[in-house]
C-alpha cells in the first residue's frame, strides 16, 4: 500500500530552482534512504513532506490525503508525519519526559496518566527510560537524538521523517542512533531519510534514492544500487563518500 | 540660620531617597505593562501595529529622556492642564521604559532557536500553543538578565525628574547644597546612596545571567 506519493514536485527560492519535478512513492514498512550532494535538494524534499516548506505546484499525498496548507492543518499533518532533526530541536527546558509528554497532551488533549504511559514506553524503546526527569542539557548529543526519535513515537506517525539525524553527532555516538532506527525499520515503521551514512543506507535501506541537481536522478535496492550504479554521477558520488 | 550636621544631611538624603525608590518602581511597573503590551503589538502579523510599535520604540530611545519629560510637564501645562512633577515624572520614565523592554523582550523572543519553532510545528502545535509553551518560557528565563540590568537605567534616569521640582535623591542634594555649600560632602553622598542602589542589581543580574548560562540555555 502506497503511504507517501510525490508526483512532479517543484519548489524554488527565488530563482533557484530547488527541486525539479519530484515523482516517488512510499510504500507502507519501506524504508528509503535519500543520499546525494548537499544542494542537491534532498533536504528541502523531506522538508515539503511535512510543510515546513510549501511546494510550489505537484501534488504531495500522505495517506490518501492532498498535504496543501488549505486542507491540512499541522495538528493533523502531526497524525501522519513525524520528524527528527539533524539539530535535534529538543525544548531545553523541559525534562526529557516533558519534551515527550508535551504534544500529546497539548495537541491531543490525551489523558495525562496514559501519555505518561506512552512517554516511558517511547523511551524504553529508544534505550533512555533511565533518563525521564534530566534535561536535555544533561544528555550527550546521542541520547537527545534519541530522545527526538522517542518524541516523534509518541505522536504515533505514520511515517518519520529524518534529516541527516547523525550529521551532528560526534563519531563515537552515531552507532547508538542508528541502532534505534534500525530497530524502529525491523519494527516496520516507514522511514524515509536524509542521510550521509551510506553503510546504514545499504545495510536498512530497502530503497536507496540518489538526488542530483533538483532532480531523482537513480534509485533502486541498495545492493543494485552501490554495486552498480548507471550514471556517472552516481559513480562520481559513492567513490567520493565510500 | 539652621547649622546641618552630617547626620542631618544625611538624614535627609535618606528621606528623598524613598522617592527615587518609588519612581522607580512606578516607571518600572507601569513600563513593563506598556512594554509588555507594545511587545505583543510588536509581534502581530498586522502590519500597522508593526509599524507604530516601531515608531514608538525608536520616538522615545532617539530622544533624550530630559526632552520627553519636559514635553510632557510643560507640553501638559501649554494645553491647559497643568500636571504635577510627580505625575509627569511618572509618565515620562512610564513611557521611556516601555520603549526599551519592549525592544530587549522582542529580542529575547527573536533569540530563542528557529528549530525550537519547526520542533513544535511538526509536532502539530499552532502558534499559540507553541508560544505559550515552548517560545515564552524560554524566552522569559533568557530576558530576566537584560531586564534586570535595565532597572538599573531606570533607577539613574529618575535623577532627572529633579529637574521639573520633584524632590528625590537628586533634588534633595541640590537643595541641601544651597543651604549648607557642601557640595563635595553632598553629591558623594548622593552618588553613594545611587550607588547602593545600583549596585545590588547589576550583581544580581550578572548573577542570573551566569546561572542562564550553566543551564546551558545560551
Amino acid at each position: 500500500m502506497t503511504l507517501v506519493y510525490v508526483d512532479n514536485v517543484h519548489k524554488a527560492f527565488g530563482d533557484l530552482e530547488v527541486l525539479k519535478g519530484i515523482n516517488l512513492s512510499v510504500a507502507q514498512g519501506e524504508v528509503v534512504a535519500i543520499i546525494g550532494r548537499s544542494g542537491s535538494g534532498k533536504s528541502t524534499l523531506l522538508r515539503c513532506l511535512n510543510q515546513l516548506e510549501k511546494h510550489d505546484s505537484g501534488e504531495i499525498t500522505i495517506a490518501d490525503k492532498q498535504l496543501d496548507a488549505a486542507s491540512m492543518s499541522p495538528k493533523e499533518l502531526s497524525e501522519n508525519v513525524g520528524m527528527v532533526f539533524q539539530s535535534f530541536n529538543l525544548f531545553p527546558h523541559k525534562t526529557v519526559g516533558e519534551n515527550v509528554c508535551l504534544a500529546p497532551l497539548v495537541v491531543r488533549g490525551e489523558e495525562k496518566a496514559e501519555v505518561e504511559k506512552v512517554a516511558r514506553e517511547v523511551l524504553e524503546k529508544v534505550g533512555l527510560s533511565d533518563k525521564y526527569d534530566a534535561y536535555p542539557a544533561q544528555l550527550s548529543g546521542g541520547q537527545q537524538q534519541r530522545v527526538a526519535i522517542a518524541r516523534a513515537l509518541a505522536m504515533r506517525p505514520k511515517v518519520m521523517l529524518c534529516d541527516e539525524v547523525t550529521s551532528a553527532l560526534d563519531p563515537e555516538l552515531v552507532g547508538e542512533v542508528l541502532r534505534v532506527l534500525e530497530a524502529l525499520a525491523a519494527e516496520g515503521m516507514t522511514l524515509i531519510l536524509v542521510t550521509h551514512e551510506m553503510s546504514f543506507a545499504r545495510d536498512v535501506a530497502d530503497r536507496v534514492v540518489f538526488m542530483h541537481q533538483g532532480r531523482i536522478h537513480e534509485e533502486g535496492a541498495p545492493s543494485e544500487l552501490f554495486s552498480n550504479p548507471q550514471t556517472p554521477e552516481l559513480k562520481q558520488f559513492i567513490s567520493a563518500v565510500l | 540660620m539652621i547649622e546641618f550636621t552630617f547626620w542631618d544631611i544625611l538624614r535627609n538624603l535618606l528621606l528623598a531617597t524613598r522617592w527615587t525608590i518609588v519612581l522607580s518602581l512606578i516607571a518600572f511597573v507601569g513600563g513593563a505593562t506598556v512594554g509588555l503590551l507594545l511587545t505583543f503589538m510588536r509581534l502581530s502579523s498586522n502590519r500597522w501595529l508593526q509599524r507604530l510599535t516601531s515608531l514608538y520604540v525608536d520616538l522615545f530611545q532617539g530622544t533624550p529622556l530630559l526632552m520627553q519629560l519636559f514635553l510632557i510637564f510643560f507640553g501638559a501645562a501649554a494645553m491647559g492642564h497643568p500636571i504635577s512633577a510627580w505625575l509627569a515624572a511618572s509618565i515620562a520614565l512610564t513611557l521611556f521604559t516601555s520603549a526599551f523592554l519592549c525592544d530587549i523582550w522582542r529580542g529575547c523572543l527573536e533569540a530563542v532557536a528557529k528549530g525550537q519553532w519547526h520542533a513544535a510545528r511538526v509536532l502539530g502545535m499552532n502558534y499559540f500553543q507553541t508560544m505559550r509553551h515552548v517560545i515564552l518560557p524560554q524566552a522569559l528565563r533568557l530576558s530576566i538578565p537584560p531586564t534586570v540590568g535595565f532597572s538599573v537605567q531606570v533607577i539613574k534616569g529618575t535623577a532627572l525628574a529633579s529637574i521639573i521640582g520633584f524632590v528625590e535623591l537628586t533634588k534633595a542634594g541640590t537643595m541641601l547644597n544651597n543651604a549648607t555649600f557642601e557640595p563635595f560632602t553632598i553629591f558623594a553622598l548622593v552618588a553613594l546612596l545611587y550607588f547602593a542602589l545600583c549596585y545590588p542589581l547589576s550583581c544580581y543580574a550578572r548573577y542570573l545571567e551566569k546561572k542562564l548560562y550553566d543551564a546551558g540555555l545560551r
